[in-house]
Parts: C-alpha cells; structure tokens; sequence
C-alpha cells in the first residue's frame, strides 16, 4: 500500500506523541514504585564538604542530617534534644570535674570493615583539638588533656572546665572518622570517598545533585528500613513542592507555610510541622538610643508576636520572651514580656518620645534567608512606629550580618536567627549575649559579670541553671534583647512513611519506616 | 582567515583576561561578608578568627593576595575551595562538561526552533505561519528564561508529569561517565538507559534556556530572508517554476543565515550565562549551580576560579563565532 507524504507526517507525529506518553508514563511509574527499597528525599542543601569536624559545613545546622547518616557522634541526640548513647555507651565527670571518663561501644565497624577502637576515639578527639586542624570549636575540644586508653574505657584530664562538652559530642562537629582511612586517603581523598561508621554507607555522591546512600548491614543501631536512600538537592523551594506534589520524591522539607497547608491537605501526602531549634530575635546595639531603658523596654513591650505567627507564619512558631525555646534546659515558662503597646508609649514618654517627636534609629534585616525574615521586621516596625518609634529598615546579606557582629558593628537593632540544638543555655542566650563572644552584641559590665560564671565557673548543675535563670530574667528585664519566636520545620511526605520529627531540625532517613 | 589575525585576538584575549581577574579579585574582597566570620562557632574567640584568617591567607594585603594570586593562576594552579577543600580546577572540570553540554543541547534547540519559525514565517507570509511565528518570537522575548522554567515546573513538573524536574540523571542508574559528558559519552558507549534519562531530565532546563534564543533567531532569519526573497536570484527562481518551500530552503536560506548565525553566537555567550539560574532552579549539577553555592558561602576561591573560566569560555566562543563569520562569508576580510 503506497504511503502518502501526508500521512506519514501524521503518523510521525502520533508515534512521536505516543512516545513522548509512554515516557512519561514510565516515568511516573519509577518514581512511585521507589518507595519500596528506596527513599528518596528532596533535600534544601548539599554537603560541600565530607569532613563534618572542620571548615563552614561542620557548623552548617541542615547538613547535619546528612553527615549524621554517614557518620556517628560520640552521643546521640533524641527527638526531644535529650542525649543518649551513641559511639560512647557512658561518659561523665569525676567529683569535682577535673577529670572525664568515657566507655566506647562494643563491636562498633567502620564502613571498610576494620573495628571502631577507643584509640580512634582518642584520635579523633586530639584531632580536633588541635588549632592546624580548624575546628571551629576548637576551644571545646582542646579543655580535655592527657587523653588515656583503658581497654575501651578512655579518661583525660579537664585542662579547662566546659560545661557543655558532654552535650558538644552530640552537636556540630561531634563526629568521628576513621583514622586509619584518613590518614591513608588524607583530606582529599577523604572528600572523593567518604566513610564512616553510621547507618548509611556513601554509594555515590554527585555533588549539587544527588547523594546515593546504602544501607550499612553492620551498624550498631539496627537496621534502617530502606535500603537505598537518595538525598536529591533541590535548592529552590518551589521545586520542591513539585517533587513532592509530582512524586519525584517521597518527603521534603522546608517549603513555605502556603504550600505546606496546601500540601498536607492532599491525598497520600502528611504535613509535619514541628518547632525547632531555631530562634528569630532582635538585638540590640549598646550604642545611641538603645542606651536607654525606657526606649529599650518600649521596643520589646510594642510588639504583639502572637500576631505575628498567626499573620505572617500562618500559626507555625512560637512565641518567646527569652532566647530559651520550650524544648531548651534553662526554659522558665514564668518570664513573660507581655504585648502592652500602653505601656510602651509611656515609657517612651518618660523619655521624652512620642509619635510627634518619634525615637529614630536604623535596623538590619535579611530578606529570603530565613522565613518571612524581612516581612517579620516590617510588622515589628509597623508595630513600634504605633508607640512613637521610626525605625529604619536596611536590608542586608547574612555575610554581611556575621561580618559586622564579629566587629561589633550592627546597627542598633538587627534581625537574626539563632540556632542552638545542644540545648544549653550557653549556645544561645550565653554566647548571644556575653559581651567578649565574637557573636555578641550587646556589650555591658553588668550582664558580663553575670553570665561568667555561669558559662564558666559553676559546675554543680543545678547551681547552674539557677543563675541562668536570674541572668534570663535580668535579660528581660532591661530588655537587652528582643526575643520574638521559635521557629517551625516543616515536613511533607508520603502517608505511608512513618516519620519522627526532631526539635533539632533533623530528617534521619535511617529513623523513617513504611507503616504497615 | 589568517593565522595572523587568530594571533592577534589571542594576544588580546591576554589583557581582557588581566582585568578581569583584577576585577574580580578586588571586587571580592571589598562587598560585604567575610568567608571566616561565616565559619565560626559559637565559642571562637578573636584569637581563633586571626587564626583561620591566616590558615586561609586572608590576613595579609591585598595585593600581596593577589601578587601570589596571580603566580599560581599562571602555573594552572586556581587555588584549594574552603568549603569543599578540594582543588578548585578540579571542581571546575567536573562540572564544565555539565554546563557545556546543556548549553549546546540549548543552542541546538534554539537554533532548530528559531531557524523553523524564521522559515514558517517567510513561507506563509501574512498568513498563520507568520501570525504564529511572531506570536511565538514575541512571547520568547517577553518572558525572561527563569519564568519559562518555573512555569515548566509546575506544568511538567506537578499538573502533567512528563518529565524529570531537578538533576541531571536518575540517581539509581549507575552510570559515572568518564568524560563528565553524561549524554555524548551514554550515546557513544550504548548506555541507552542512562542516555534516556538524560535526555529527559536536560529536556526542560534546555528549553527554558533556548526558548528566548529560538525567539532572537527567529525575528532576525525571518527579517533576512524577507530581505533575500525580493533579490533578483529570487525572481529568476520563482520564474523557473521552483516551489516556495524550495526556494526558501535552498535559495535564500543560505544568504540570510550569515546574520543570524553571527547573531547566534554572540546570543550564545548570554545562553550560558543563563545557565548560572536555570541550572539552580533545576538542581542542574553544573558550573553555574557550583558558582551560586561558591557565592553564597563566599567560597573566594573558588568563585575567582568559575568567574575566571567563564571569562575563557566567552573570549574562546566569541573567537569561534568570528571564524565561523569569515568562513561563511568570504568577503569578509581582515587586515
């Protein structure tokens, strides 16, 4: 039968189309079908570096799920910010806490087969110790000396008293690599093919792309549910709505508020929303009119943060009147700041304000860093501009943030979010506001003299927490700071995983099961 | 074209290349954010900032940065990555292959999609070819590259699923390219699997990236082709009978591609450079995508390192482009 030019035009282009459906169908079929083996996880950020103990990445808090698939942390950290065994089974101080003693888990296999030893314990904690290394938190590492090995016990001297050690081996940079690997490959080689001693095994990692993970048959803590697991990074928001919406992947993470209602209102997909280690806050500059209690105190008393999380979080965050979110150890439910924009235009007026005569000053703020940053600090402006208060809002990179804080430079006020998943007190009100600290701000006698020795003298713990408790209250009081609220992470996977939520910010894939 | 007129561009090349290192590294170093203030943690004192600052090298002047700058850039050697602690030529080279080759599957898209319209256009003049060559060429201009590829995400994306929306390759296929060309070396090898896989995920990046391109290519063929349909050759054509496909395609095809193929390349130099946000919002693993994380960590080096390579990419394109030129056209001549 002779085929006309026409016709086999048309029957091109039908065969093309067919094609093109058949493919797609494909498809969508591969990406649903992966559930069964694989878990496949649309992921904010990618792993610059493999090195978790060193460098910007060690102390970059959305890595840190990555890292903690591959490699284990000397403790663990649960759900709930409390700590549990990890590669140490015990560890603690002696009486007076000039000395530490720790026991390393039995049994424990690095991902090349050879066995985890107390000696690549004490390896790794010299390791960091040492300044060449660039640690970040070298200071931490290096208060231990004279590190000895018992068997699988390990004791050393406390050269300089950290309250917090204990909980830094299970935050950022608390890692462990293998020595011999290490020095075997060095630094570079370590980097093209990691390894560890955690549940995952790196399968392949391509870098801004995907990382491929398997399974590690021997890790201490019992066998993950999937076998293969696929972090696929997929840096714009939006695309990661439509990962999860198309099925390409089977969760996701930090999308906005909008969609995540959207989202988990549809069929075979669950929103979890839960609030995080993560505080967005004001601070003040001891510099101009900050100076000044009664404009201090007007400032935190004329903002309504409640309205704030409603209007603008659509109800994801938390209030906070302290640095110390709910989940954190020095919490005191009893120190409030109410909203009381009254009370604020009196105080201003006892200092000569109003909003005919209003207080001036600038503000720093991001905008797209994190949540809502800068729509948070316009309705914080709007809110004070009611008492008598024109601020000025200059927009700003987080470069330039960390640049200026570490030279004391801020402007009067400027909007930032701290994260502290150790919990301590001392990783977020302390550092955030002791006046020597690279990261401080405010800068006064008083307040120095007052977390002192709480952040580095006191070692009987309850002790402790009670001079947290009255350094808090004394921050609120004069109003050093404006705390406004605890952020909120939210998760959008498939109905039939079962997933756990961590106030630590962390999506653990070898914590995720298949219901059923 | 002479040996002597390639050596004279490269010659050129040599300044245009000074500068824009010069460039890049003040520049650098003056905008806001310094790369040791970002790694810190909570318990570093001033000591340990000065620390790292000499660590990396940040601590001495300027120039003397760049004196030793330049001395290793000249013996190939662009520096280590803060962040990814690796040799930055290294991390360059993986991902140029990346880059390149979704620009030249654009290109070809481009060129292929454009060269069709400018041809529908001239074809059924005042007719639908013409209405719907413009309306494509006009929307193409209209909408910026990034918008087209948002709006492929949520159509190909999340209504109807046809295609892949983020990375290169299925992260389940196995296949690790010697060459870092995923779709050339997965052809060539008969890996079909990967090349399918490929193909599907370069799909959406490539045309969002080649649709404002298609548009240019579109407009200026068209206007050429206008212009040689009504020279003499033309009429004799048309008095011989030959078809108006015919004549199109192969009489006056060839005299009005000159300007659109010079046109072309010199829009292929801003395609690539669109790659920077294509490939971000596409988790494309390319350059691009490389140098938005470098930037955002204010990984120095490594952002000298991909400024620096992009700057050779558009000084060798745009010699390319001038050779094509003069070889397509040899009344041009030079010096």
């Amino acid at each position: 039968m002779p085929i006309h030019r026409r016709q086999f035009l048309m029957h091109a282009g039908a065969a093309g189309v067919a094609g093109a459906s058949l493919n797609s169908l494909l498809w969508s079929r591969q990406a649903r079908a992966a559930i069964g083996d694989t878990l496949t996880i649309a992921y904010h950020v990618a792993p610059p570096s493999w090195d978790p103990t060193v460098g910007p990445s060690s102390v970059n808090p959305g890595l840190q799920s990555i890292y903690k698939s591959v490699f284990d942390q000397y403790i663990e950290q649960n759900p709930d910010l409390s700590f549990g065994p990890g590669i140490l089974t015990e560890w603690g101080w002696n009486e007076d806490r000039t000395k530490v003693s720790m026991t390393v888990r039995d049994g424990v296999k690095w991902h090349d087969g050879k066995a985890l030893t107390a000696e690549d314990v004490v390896w790794n904690l010299k390791r960091v110790a040492d300044p060449e290394t660039g640690n970040v938190v070298q200071v931490v590492w290096a208060s231990l000396d004279n590190l000895q090995v018992d068997g699988n016990r390990i004791t050393a001297d406390v050269k300089q008293y950290v309250p917090d050690l204990f909980k830094w081996m299970a935050f950022l940079t608390g890692y462990l690599l293998p020595p011999q690997y290490y020095e075997e490959v060095g630094a570079e080689g370590f980097e093209k093919k990691p390894i560890g001693s955690g549940p995952y095994m790196v399968d392949r990692y391509e870098p801004n792309a995907f990382l491929r993970l398997k399974r590690n048959p021997d890790y201490w803590g019992g066998e993950p549910a999937f076998e293969n697991v696929i972090f696929k990074f997929v840096t714009d928001p939006s695309s990661r709505v439509a990962e999860i919406e198309s099925g390409g992947s089977d969760l996701t993470l930090e999308v906005p508020f909008e969609e995540f209602d959207r989202l988990k209102a549809k069929d075979g997909l669950v929103g979890v929303a839960t609030p995080v280690s993560d505080v967005a806050l004001i601070f003040f500059n001891d510099t101009g009119p900050m100076e000044d209690l009664n404009v201090r105190k007007a400032l935190v008393h004329a903002v309504n943060k409640k309205a704030i999380v409603d209007r603008l979080l659509r109800g994801y965050g938390v209030p906070l009147d302290t640095l110390e979110a709910p989940e954190y150890d020095a919490y005191d439910p009893d120190i409030k700041v109410p909203y009381d924009p009254e009370l604020a235009k009196t105080l201003l007026a006892e200092s000569g304000y109003s909003k005919d005569n209003p207080v001036r000053f600038k503000i720093q703020a991001t905008r797209g860093y994190r949540p809502k940053d800068y729509e948070i600090v316009q309705a914080v402006v709007g809110m004070w501009r009611k008492v008598g208060v024109e601020a000025e809002i200059e927009v700003y990179e987080i470069a330039k943030h960390f640049e200026l804080r570490a030279q004391d430079k801020l402007d009067p006020a400027a909007f930032y979010v701290w994260g502290n998943a150790s919990g301590d007190p001392n990783n977020s009100t302390g550092f955030a506001m002791f006046g020597p600290s690279p990261h401080s701000v405010w800068d006064t006698e008083d307040l120095d003299g007052m977390l002192a020795p709480v952040m580095f003298g006191e070692k009987d713990d309850q002790k402790r927490m009670a001079g947290w408790n009255k350094a808090l209250r004394y921050i609120a009081e004069n109003a050093y700071v404006l705390p406004l609220l605890q952020y909120v992470q939210p998760v959008v996977h498939r109905a039939e995983l079962g997933f756990t939520p961590y106030t630590a910010n962390f999506v653990l894939p070898h914590k995720i099961t298949v219901k059923g | 074209m002479s040996a002597g007129y390639l050596l004279k561009r490269l010659l050129l090349a040599i300044p245009t290349l000074f500068g824009v290192l010069v460039v890049v590294f003040v520049l650098l170093r003056v905008v806001p954010g310094d790369p040791v203030t970002m790694m810190v943690g909570l318990t570093a004192s001033e000591e340990d900032i000065a620390r790292l600052r000499e660590l990396y090298g940040f601590d001495k002047p300027i120039f003397t940065q760049f004196l030793i700058y330049l001395g290793d850039v000249l013996q190939g050697d662009l520096g280590v990555s803060i962040t990814r602690k690796q040799e930055v030529l290294g991390l360059i080279l993986g991902r140029l292959p990346v880059t390149l080759e979704l620009s030249l599957f654009a290109m070809a898209v481009a060129l292929l999609g454009g060269m069709m319209l400018g041809v529908l256009a001239v074809y059924r003049p005042g007719r639908g070819g013409e209405l719907v060559a413009d309306g494509f060429s006009g929307l193409g201009l209209a909408i910026p590259d990034f918008l087209w590829a948002l709006m492929f995400i949520l159509l190909f994306g999340v209504l109807i699923p046809l295609l892949p929306i983020s990375g290169q390759i299925d992260p389940r296929l196995g296949f690790e390219p010697a060459s870092g060309f995923y779709l050339f070396e997965s052809l060539l090898i008969g890996e079909f699997a990967a090349f399918q896989s490929v193909l599907s995920h370069m799909v959406l990046p490539a045309v969002a990236l080649a649709i404002p391109l298609a548009a240019i290519i579109a407009r200026i063929l068209k206007s050429s082709l206008q212009e040689v349909m009504t020279q003499d050759y033309i009429l004799l054509a048309r008095a011989r009978g030959f078809s108006r496909l015919r004549i199109v395609l192969r009489e006056a095809l060839q005299n009005a591609l000159i300007p659109t193929v010079t046109l072309s390349g010199v829009q292929f130099t801003f395609l690539v450079g669109g790659t920077v946000l294509i490939e971000r919002i596409f988790s494309y693993p390319g350059l691009g995508n490389m140098a938005i994380e470098a930037v955002i960590n204010r990984d120095i080096p490594l952002i000298q390192g991909i400024v620096l390579t992009f700057a050779v990419m558009f000084i060798a394109l745009n010699l390319i482009i001038d050779s094509t030129y003069v070889l397509l056209n040899p009344r041009v001549r030079h010096g």
